[in-house]
């Protein structure tokens, strides 16, 4: 590379320190990578990655820990949250995230989900829905859109036979022990900057102990949905979003 | 001497957790050992020590919230009963794989499925062969008293600190209701955070450059060969350097009375019985039901007429101590199902009846 430009006086734009330097296994232009480098990026503009305590799931993203310089454990599959209470619970004074696709988090997990929220757990969770199973090869997801196809809804999800998408993050909102629920996106930019600014709070409230908090990610999957980058985003742009609007579902303030 | 109390065996065992120092327990009510939550409820151990109690939705979360404190290194441990440790079995997997130590009791009720609330052994081979998925064993202590509850959370924590492995603690029904006498050990300190270690815990970063991280992934064969071969390494050395076990009247011996836990105390006083009508009966107990005491029961094969063995299950146990003696002597077996417990009695009249008569 050109590694005699890259000197400080040029130097615009780096990866953060947090994350390590190993190349990533996710597929090009899947929303992982940007969501990983985001967290990371406000663990180190917050100086908390020396207290800080990560759950990788069961799923695509199951090797964050490859990538992520902060102390992680990998739970079994749906079990993200538990494993986040029993950190919490002995080190309280530790940020703990756990980081779960929609299939770990809405699907087997949902018990350990609905639970965490309920008793106000102080730990952050990052919800990637991309509406699809990545890592098992594009089977349904419970959040797989009515009429999408996936490999195990070849015709697309029939909802009579398949039920319908769980708006898991709505569904949360009722519950007391929660303090900030927020859906974002990463196809864009700009929504890539304000994701940034929600997981930073989302990290503030857990310092206050304000209670569960809860970021949804609604992102894409090129491989899955067989389109290119662009088109899987403009996928999660036309289809996507309208069932998952974006911003605010509930905020410390209407807690 | 320590502090003695008349004490029931589910009590007892919270108790032991405050006091060997405890960080954490998460658990789920069943019976019949529900009184292990209550008790630690009524007890507020926070207050006393500072250790976190639980009740979690499901003994499935209960395991992996188990899983996710032990993993930064604090003493942690659960309790339950049959179905619930069924349902557990994912996480213990995931912990005996990623070398997480923890204590894990089973208070056995007889099954199969819901099966009763009555004390049974039916989960000998659940605790010793593996339970879960994959090639791993717990260390399996097995005890006979409520004295032996206490004492075993303590050697428990040991053993899973020393090997970095989940241990189990495979009581029954019967141990866990009945009031005994019991001699309780002085308050144990709670590991400082300064403590934890900071090789394999996730204790936040701290001062360490790079990330402890836990898992029991590794999709690439050779590597997952590797992990293997080590699990077996220390199980091996723990079936060198572990075995527990009681034995009693074995000089000159022509019959063994052989079981565990509740089975072993009535196994006793039945032979005890035998031998005032005259029978020569020894007595082997197995403390440690994995790694099993193979070589006394080798041992003894050669030098007696037969061994009986006596177990509250269809015969279990009596696989292993038929692999001990190898063909040695005669091994044979009585045993009560679905909560029923056999007097000593009716184990010596049985024993008359296959060995005697």
């Amino acid at each position: 590379m050109n590694e005699h430009i890259i000197k400080d006086e040029n130097l615009v734009y780096k990866k953060p320190s947090t994350l390590l330097d190993v190349p990533m296994h996710y597929c090009p232009g899947c929303g992982h990578g940007t969501v990983h480098k985001v967290l990371m990026e406000v663990i180190e503009e917050m100086g908390i990655a020396s207290e800080t305590i990560g759950v990788a799931p069961v799923g695509c993203s199951v090797f964050a820990y490859n990538y992520m310089n902060v102390d992680m454990q990998q739970a079994p599959h749906g079990r993200a949250c538990a494993f986040g209470t029993g950190i919490k619970r002995v080190m309280p004074d530790r940020y703990v995230f756990t980081y779960q696709g929609d299939g770990d988090l809405a699907a087997i997990g949902t018990g350990e989900t609905i639970h965490a929220a309920s008793r106000g757990e102080n730990i952050l969770t990052i919800f990637i829905n991309n509406g699809i199973y990545g890592m098992t090869s594009g089977q349904m997801a419970p959040t797989t859109l009515p009429g999408m196809k996936s490999t195990t809804s070849p015709r697309g999800r029939d909802v009579e036979t398949m039920g319908y998408p769980l708006v898991i993050t709505n569904l949360l909102a009722q519950l007391p022990g929660v303090a900030y629920l927020t859906r974002h996106s990463v196809h864009k930019v700009a929504n890539v900057r304000r994701l940034k600014k929600a997981i930073m709070k989302g990290f503030e409230y857990q310092k206050q102990g304000l209670g569960y908090c809860l970021i949804e990610v609604v992102t894409n999957c090129p491989s899955n949905m067989k389109m290119s980058a662009l088109a899987a985003n403009e996928f999660v742009e036309q289809h996507m979003l309208p069932y998952y609007p974006l911003g605010d579902i509930k905020t410390p303030e209407e807690k | 001497m320590g502090e003695i109390r008349l004490m029931k065996g589910n009590e007892a065992l919270a108790e032991a957790m405050i006091r060997v120092g405890c960080d954490a327990y998460f658990g789920y009510p069943i019976t019949p050992q529900s009184e292990v939550l209550e008790y630690l409820s009524e007890q507020d151990p926070m207050s006393r020590t500072g250790m976190v109690i639980l009740q979690a939705e499901s003994e499935v979360a209960a395991i992996n919230m188990v899983h996710g404190a032990a993993g930064c290194g604090k003493r942690v441990i659960t309790t339950s009963s049959s179905p619930g440790i069924s349902l557990m079995q994912e996480g213990i997997s995931y912990m005996a794989a990623a070398e997480i130590p923890c204590v894990i009791a089973n208070v056995i009720r007889g099954g199969p499925g819901l099966g009763t609330i009555q004390p049974s052994q039916s989960d000998y081979f659940q605790a010793v062969k593996g339970g879960g998925h994959g090639d791993y064993k717990l260390i399996v202590l097995a005890p006979s008293t409520v004295q032996e509850m206490v004492n075993h959370v303590k050697q428990g924590f040991e053993l899973a600190e020393k090997y970095r492995t989940p241990v189990m603690l495979l009581a029954d029904g019967a141990i866990g209701q009945m009031m005994e006498k019991v001699e309780l050990f002085p308050q144990i300190p709670r590991k400082k955070d300064s403590e934890l270690p900071q090789e394999w815990a996730t204790t936040g970063r701290g001062d360490r450059k790079l990330r402890n991280f836990i898992t029991s992934l590794n999709i690439q064969p050779e590597k997952m060969e590797e992990i293997n071969l080590h699990l077996q390494e220390k199980y091996r050395t723990i079936e060198a350097n572990e075995v527990q076990y009681e034995a009693n009247n074995l000089e000159g011996a022509e019959y063994i009375f052989t079981g565990f836990g509740m089975g072993a105390r009535i196994c006793n006083k039945a032979a005890e019985l035998g031998r005032a009508k005259g029978y020569k009966i020894g007595v082997i107990r197995p403390i440690t039901l994995y790694p099993f005491p193979v070589a006394i029961y080798n041992d003894v094969a050669s030098k007696v007429k037969g061994i009986f063995d006596v177990e509250m299950n269809a015969g279990q146990m009596v696989e292993d101590v038929k692999l001990a003696v190898s063909g040695k002597t005669r091994v044979e077996f009585y045993g009560r199902m679905g909560g029923m417990i056999p007097s000593p009695e009716e184990i010596l009249e049985n024993f008359e009846k296959i060995f005697i008569k």
